[in-house]
């Protein structure tokens, strides 16, 4: 990709050329475009699909995915954004010409850490699926088949032969279906989504995939080839980030919208262990404070709980020696020989602070990742309460802690809908007794930040009386808050592009 | 059984490693016939020796190698690591993040405790028949899905000496494998999920997927022998009681892992294998009878000490294990063959990120609750 100063050079293509180049309204990025753009054009490109993209990933939060709400405010928002989506009567050249730039140049944004890799991927798949999922039946072979993906049907006799086996396995499909359907001789492990979850028959190694469930496969295609793209991404990151005009968009995309990683030491040594049995009480999310009461009350946690409560200590500012100490007085009050401790678990904190092995500084949980990764087993108390216990289970917790039926009910109602971390938010507000927590919960340490923010003075936040303005909804906060990023990054580069112009007009 | 007393310990694993630990079949296994260059010597080898002590890292550059370390620190027990980029020996000489592992085996672990919410028969320290036909049963199912589902070929079930047994699947694209696919794996032969918090851990469709129907077809098969045993077991369970008593705890401790024979998994009884003193004190009776005590290691000591094992009771153990690895050398040259022929399908995977890629694995616990058992009579 080549970029002019403040030239505008578009290609100027015939009509037709125009739509071979983009024949889907959907793709999978495989080749990366080769035109002249402008920087303005670059920026407003990758701004545009950043909206999308934070669109798609707040309303995955709110609603279930592929429901009526769901598609019809992810459809208005690529509408409104001019992005393509399915095959209209118009013209589709430049809503796919942008699709296709747009997620290039974020691909640079995003390639640097893990995280954000994998908060990218995790949009980019999600909006994939919702344009494969309205795309018409007859569109989708050529799809594929122009996407290089290959997937064998099966002849009819090998269909007739495992024909109960395979209905057996797939959720929504009956015999009738199946007779009209092709089924996919996959190898399993390019199956992963379908067949860990026993929603797709195996034999020998191979999954037998209706048409109905090839989604979830491309879906795994996707992630695997984007996933490489990125690694290969950041390698070439250091020649494009040399370029004066790129660097700062590049870096100011990254840090504005994504979320606080909460690794910074900023707030190191600011809490003593005496604390914590009342912080438990009065700031952590749920799901520390049953890790807490957990290791207190067994003098023992297993790894995955090990790890959750241990990081997130390490965000609200326990230093090494103290987290040491802490696991150590509990573990040897369960009747742990000290020695023991010494050689078996000492070793582990250390290295999830990062001075051991590898010296990976690892960075506490956020909600995504305890939600979706690593449920708890028998013994286990890590997860989200919201998420893994049971809702009755959940419901007498939730009395223990002196919150209301009333309320209870409301936050039982949100988990049903599978909408965990609102549900957070809504136990957030009644233990501190304001009306909006003012806040999108992603995060448990952000969950302890805003409690102490709330506890220990500051500003008044939120509570009904003294400023109505901010009784706003969390979604609606949140777009207050990226529009002023927004401005404030438009400002800078603004001032950055007069500077250009003027080199360029000497 | 053999009257045992843990300080004799470092003497009969000094007799053990020298006379009976099939080192030449080890080597064979781990060497995978020598196809990927440095594939053993990148082989990572934990001990845990005598006071807990344990050491990771160690690699060896051939069988000889490996003899003669585990001669020199007698360890307690023997881990199997991964295979990674560099020697695991040298793996302070690597640059920060270029020593990865790269590939290991898929194992999967079953312990008896895992199954303690629903035995009745024995505490969590315990075993006896009645409990270890749950393990046979864990056996077949997984070992089923394994073979027929996912197409595994090379999978070696071991009993881990104690309570519980191991599946090592070795096939190539098996080694490979990412750990997402390894973690899917273990969730398609999990039912049973949840953890304090969730009273049912068991959900079931209206449509019962074949590797569930399956595997209630191989429980029908024991669950009659299961409900009978139990009569027997706990009448004589007070009768068992004393004579367990008897014994010091440590005895259960020491038995050696040995292979499981999958035609004969049945016929299997942990009771019956052999214990480091006992497995010793063959030896003993077979060194009086041929007069070769001797106190250093002479060349022809070398000779008979690698047909030592083939007197004792290991003997029939080793058998299996020589199958296995029978197995895998046919395989390597059907293969062989097969990509000198055509182009060799590799479904790959990205490097593993943990070496210790041991699956814990809680099966089917609650099909034994009668209150259920009736909805599955369809």
């Amino acid at each position: 990709m080549q970029f002019s100063g403040a030239n505008r050079r578009k290609l100027r293509l015939a009509g037709d050329q125009k739509n071979a180049c983009y024949p889907h309204s959907l793709q999978f990025y495989l080749e990366p475009p080769s035109e002249n753009i402008s920087l303005i054009e670059f920026e407003n490109l990758a701004i545009d699909r950043l909206k999308l993209l934070k669109t798609v990933e707040n309303l995955g939060v709110r609603y279930v995915k592929g429901t009526e709400q769901y598609q019809s405010k992810l459809e208005s928002e690529i509408r409104k954004l001019k992005f393509s989506f399915r095959e209209n009567l118009e013209d589709e050249y430049e809503p796919r010409r942008k699709d296709h730039i747009s997620h290039f140049i974020l691909r640079l944004a995003y390639c640097q850490s893990e995280d954000l890799r994998r908060w990218f991927i995790q949009q980019e798949m999600d909006l994939l699926r919702f344009r494969f999922t309205i795309l018409p039946k007859d569109k989708i072979q050529n799809f594929l088949k122009d996407s290089h993906l290959q997937f064998e049907a099966i002849s009819d006799e090998e269909k007739n032969h495992r024909e109960q086996e395979i209905i057996a396995s797939s959720v929504s499909l009956s015999g009738a279906q199946l007779e009209l359907e092709s089924v996919y001789k996959i190898p399993f492990a390019d199956a992963l989504d379908l067949f860990r979850g026993r929603r797709v028959y195996l034999e020998d190694g191979f999954a037998y995939v209706p048409l109905k469930d090839i989604v979830a496969i491309i879906l795994n295609e996707f992630r695997a080839k984007l996933s490489k793209a990125l690694a290969l991404t950041a390698r070439s990151l250091p020649a494009v980030q040399s370029d004066e005009r790129l660097q700062p968009l590049l870096s100011h995309l990254s840090h504005s919208y994504t979320g606080q990683d909460y690794s910074t030491q900023g707030n190191t040594g600011k809490i003593s262990l005496d604390q914590i049995d009342s912080l438990s009480t009065t700031s952590f999310p749920p799901c520390m404070r049953q890790l807490h009461k957990a290791l207190r009350e067994n003098h023992h946690l297993r790894h995955g709980g090990r790890m959750q409560y241990g990081l997130f200590l390490k965000g609200i500012g326990l230093t090494l020696e103290q987290a040491l100490q802490f696991w150590k007085r509990e573990f040897v009050r369960g009747k742990m020989d000290p020695d023991k401790f010494d050689r078996g678990y000492s070793y582990n904190i250390r290295h999830s602070f990062g001075k051991e092995g590898k010296r990976t500084d690892y960075t506490p949980y956020s909600c995504m990742k305890i939600i979706l990764t690593n449920p708890p087993g028998q013994g286990d108390y890590h997860g989200c309460p919201f998420r893994h216990s049971d809702p009755e289970l959940l419901k007498q917790k939730l009395h223990s802690y002196k919150i209301s039926p009333q309320r209870t009910s409301q936050i039982l109602d949100l988990v049903k809908g599978t909408h965990y971390q609102v549900a957070c938010q809504k136990y957030f507000e009644m233990i501190h007794n304001v009306d909006d927590c003012g806040f999108s919960l992603n995060h448990p340490n952000q969950f302890f930040d805003e409690s102490q923010r709330i506890l220990n003075g500051g500003k008044d936040i939120k509570k009904e009386s003294v400023l109505p303005e901010t009784q706003a909804k969390p979604g609606v906060q949140k777009t207050k808050d990226t529009s002023c990023a927004l401005s404030s990054l438009n400002s800078s580069l603004e001032a950055d592009m007069e500077g250009l112009e003027d080199y360029f007009s000497q | 059984m053999e009257s045992f007393d843990p300080a004799e310990l470092p003497e009969l694993l000094k007799l053990y490693y020298r006379r009976l630990f099939p080192y030449s079949q080890y080597y064979r296994w781990l060497n995978y016939g020598g196809v990927v260059k440095n594939y053993f010597q990148n082989r990572e080898f934990s001990f845990t020796l005598k006071d807990d002590i344990y050491i990771r890292y160690q690699s060896f550059n051939n069988q000889s190698d490996l003899e003669k370390e585990i001669q020199k620190m007698n360890p307690y027990k023997i881990d199997i690591g991964a295979v990674y980029s560099h020697r695991p020996s040298q793996h302070n000489a690597v640059k920060l993040g270029a020593f990865q592992a790269q590939e290991k085996e898929l194992v999967f672990d079953i312990d008896m405790t895992d199954y303690d919410d629903v035995r009745r028969c024995c505490g969590s320290a315990d075993i006896c028949s009645k409990c270890w036909t749950l393990m046979t049963m864990a056996i077949r199912i997984i070992d089923r899905a394994l073979k027929e589902d996912f197409g595994f070929k090379h999978r070696l079930w071991v009993f881990s000496g104690r309570r519980g047994v191991h599946c090592w699947v070795c096939d190539e694209s098996v080694r490979k494998l990412s750990s997402t696919v390894r973690s899917g794996i273990v969730e398609y032969l999990s039912l049973v999920k949840g953890g304090q918090d969730v009273k049912k851990k068991v959900h079931l469709s209206e449509k019962i997927h074949p590797f569930v129907r399956r595997s209630i077809n191989i429980i029908k098969k024991y669950f009659e022998e299961y409900a009978l045993v139990d009569q027997d077991i706990l009448e004589n369970k007070e009768s068992w009681d004393k004579i367990l008593a008897l014994l010091p705890e440590n005895i259960l401790f020491c038995r050696i892992s040995v292979p499981i024979d999958l035609q004969k998994v049945d016929q299997f009884d942990p009771f019956t294998v052999p214990t480091i003193s006992s497995i010793c004190h063959e030896l003993d009776v077979i060194s009086t009878n041929e007069n070769e005590i001797a106190e250093n290691e002479a060349e022809s000591d070398i000779k008979h000490r690698t047909k030592d094992y083939k007197k004792t009771s290991l003997a029939p153990y080793v058998k299996v294990f020589e199958r296995f690895l029978e197995n895998l050398d046919k395989s390597r040259k059907g293969e062989l063959l097969k990509k000198s022929v055509e182009i060799g399908y590799n479904p790959g995977g990205m490097a593993i990120d943990s070496p210790y890629c041991f699956q814990k694995l809680r099966l089917l616990t609650t099909m034994f609750s009668l209150t259920w058992w009736p909805t599955l009579m369809l």
